[in-house]
């Protein structure tokens, strides 16, 4: 045996390439941001063409409220994002479920599906015009219809994804088809559905603003567009500010569900 | 109930998996079935259970399960099968659900079956918060909830540790002891088929043929492991399928 040798530490190499929670770091961020650009601003070196004071826009945000245009402009708004991605979600998850659950409808209907979904749905703005009228039908029908594709390859995908163990499981208990539905492929397919519902509802924003664009009065997306025909730099910001407020809001609230409707997921 | 196999042929494409098979599956009794990996048991094992129907020969059950029997042939599966959304009871109300039963027989099914596989303090758990052993404890109480004329086991065991193993297959010989049931027990692991058959069906590789079947007539209440006369056995085993496990072993998977 070798006599006496110098004992030192094995060093450790296994760190890194997880991520790990970091609260307040995204905020940090943010803020940061504001700041360096309020700075800019105010000394100068960002011309005030090209980015409008953060604290004008706050002040802005502040009038909007007070001056009840805010609530004035956000209630339609609200009103055509929940009924139409109500629409478009509730019938894409029904066809995306008979298309995960009946071997003719996923034969039928796929190929229809993935026609429709690479069309920009603004395009047909003009149409639902015609067809649904210059008013809130069209509007329902263009977000019910952008929600409503996404909505269907994601459910039918997540329907897919369910283990066929379990079922086969249901099938030697001799459980009735609805049953198995119900209480396998439903709950196995909820986390793929949900997550397809964050992409669906970010979609049925985009549109929604889109929809006000072409033709409103009131809403977020006739807010901005008047704002930005005037260059009027404080007020497109605040809108937009808004808008990505709606955004985090729509994530937030579907985290919620999925952390109440996920529990068993750890 | 008691069920037979009938000269059973079974193909998957131009691959004939189980090649006429005929077995005899007496009431009261539990059948082991063994063989190389990829010699059909698995397929003989859903034959039997009617999740798939043979491709020649037929699958006979003989006589009527008893009334009070909901789900006469029941499986227990490798990797469990639980719905990681239920608790445990959950996992066992399940299979009651569909039978017209009230709440409180329900309730009444649970807790007993429950008791018997020692679950009991475990009612509410959600299967990802329970060991392997746990979790096929809670597969057999499933099956056991619906009375089954015969249980169908498809290496229920494999997915578990050693000592774990052990300990499971103590409660299958003390469940058999206090109501003998029918059973068949597929597995790849000898000393299982050993401390478990009351005959053990040899299966040849791809395409399965019976090989053999072995009688053991010690009590499984006797039967310890390194008893010599399941080491005997076990050994007249090992010799029948080692150069069969061999050659399975080296073939292509896709050939
Ligand atoms: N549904 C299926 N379709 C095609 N081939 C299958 C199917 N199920 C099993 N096989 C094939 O049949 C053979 C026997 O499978 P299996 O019964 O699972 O064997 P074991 O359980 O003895 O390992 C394997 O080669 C497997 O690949
Ligand atoms: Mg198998």
């Amino acid at each position: 045996m070798p006599e006496a040798q110098a004992a030192r530490a094995v060093p450790f190499r296994g760190g890194g390439f997880r991520p790990v929670a970091k609260r307040g770091i995204g905020l940090a961020v943010f803020a940061v941001l504001l700041l360096v650009i309020e700075w800019g601003t105010r000394a100068g070196w960002i011309s005030n063409l090209t980015l409008p004071r953060p604290s004008d826009v706050g002040a802005t945000l502040v009038e909007l409220w007070q001056s009840g245009m805010l609530v004035s402009h956000m209630t339609p708004s609200l009103t055509r994002l929940v009924v139409g991605s109500l629409m478009g979600v509730s019938a894409g998850i029904a066809l995306g479920l008979a298309i995960g659950l009946f071997s003719y409808a996923r034969a039928g209907l796929v190929p229809l599906v993935s026609a429709l979904f690479p069309i920009p749905k603004i395009a047909l703005l003009p149409l639902f015009v015609i067809w649904f009228g210059i008013d809130e039908g069209s509007k329902y029908a263009l977000i019910a219809l952008g929600t409503f594709t996404p909505t269907v390859v994601a459910t039918f995908g997540a329907v897919d994804n369910v283990d066929r163990g379990l079922i086969r499981m249901g099938q030697s208990f001799g459980l009735r088809w609805t049953s198995i539905v119900g209480k396998i492929v439903l709950p196995g397919a909820l986390p793929g559905i949900l997550s397809g519902l964050r992409v669906s509802l970010a979609i049925g924003i985009i549109l929604l603003v889109a929809a006000e664009m072409l033709g409103a009065e009131h809403g977020i997306g006739a807010y901005i567009l008047q704002a930005g025909s005037l260059y009027d730099l404080e007020r497109l910001f605040a809108g937009v500010v808004i808008l990505s407020a709606l955004g985090v809001l729509v994530s937030w609230g579907i985290g919620l569900i999925e952390k109440r409707l996920l529990r068993w997921r750890s | 109930m008691e069920m037979t196999l009938d000269h059973i042929t079974h193909r998957y494409g131009d691959m004939t998996v189980l090649d006429d098979v005929s077995l005899r599956i007496p009431a009261g009794e539990i059948l082991c079935v063994i063989g190389p990996s990829g010699c059909g048991k698995s397929t003989l094992l859903r034959l039997l259970g009617g999740l798939e129907t043979p491709d020649e020969g037929r699958v006979l059950q003989l006589g009527e399960p008893p009334s009070d029997c909901l789900n006469p042939l029941t499986y227990v599966f490798q990797d469990f099968a639980l719905l990681p959304w239920r608790s445990v009871a959950g996992n066992v109300s399940l299979v009651l659900e569909d039978h017209g039963l009230g709440r409180a027989a329900r309730r009444g099914i649970v807790a007993d079956v429950l008791a018997r596989t020692g679950l009991g303090d475990f009612h509410d758990a959600l299967p990802r918060q329970l060991s392997g052993g746990m979790k096929q404890r809670v597969a057999i109480a499933r099956a056991l909830a619906v009375n089954p004329a015969v249980l169908l086991l498809d290496e229920p065991l494999s997915a578990l540790d050693a000592q774990t193993r052990e300990l499971l297959m103590e409660d299958l010989v003390s469940l058999w002891t206090r109501v003998p049931f029918t059973g068949v027990y597929v597995t790849h692991n000898l000393a299982e088929a050993v401390r478990l058959g009351h005959r053990i069906a040899v299966l040849s590789r791809r395409p399965g043929r019976l090989r053999d079947l072995v009688e053991i007539d010690l009590p499984l209440a006797e039967r310890r492991p390194g008893h010599p006369a399941l080491e005997a056995v076990q050994a007249q085993l090992w010799s029948l399928i080692r150069e069969e496990a061999q050659a399975a072993d080296k073939e292509l998977a896709d050939a």
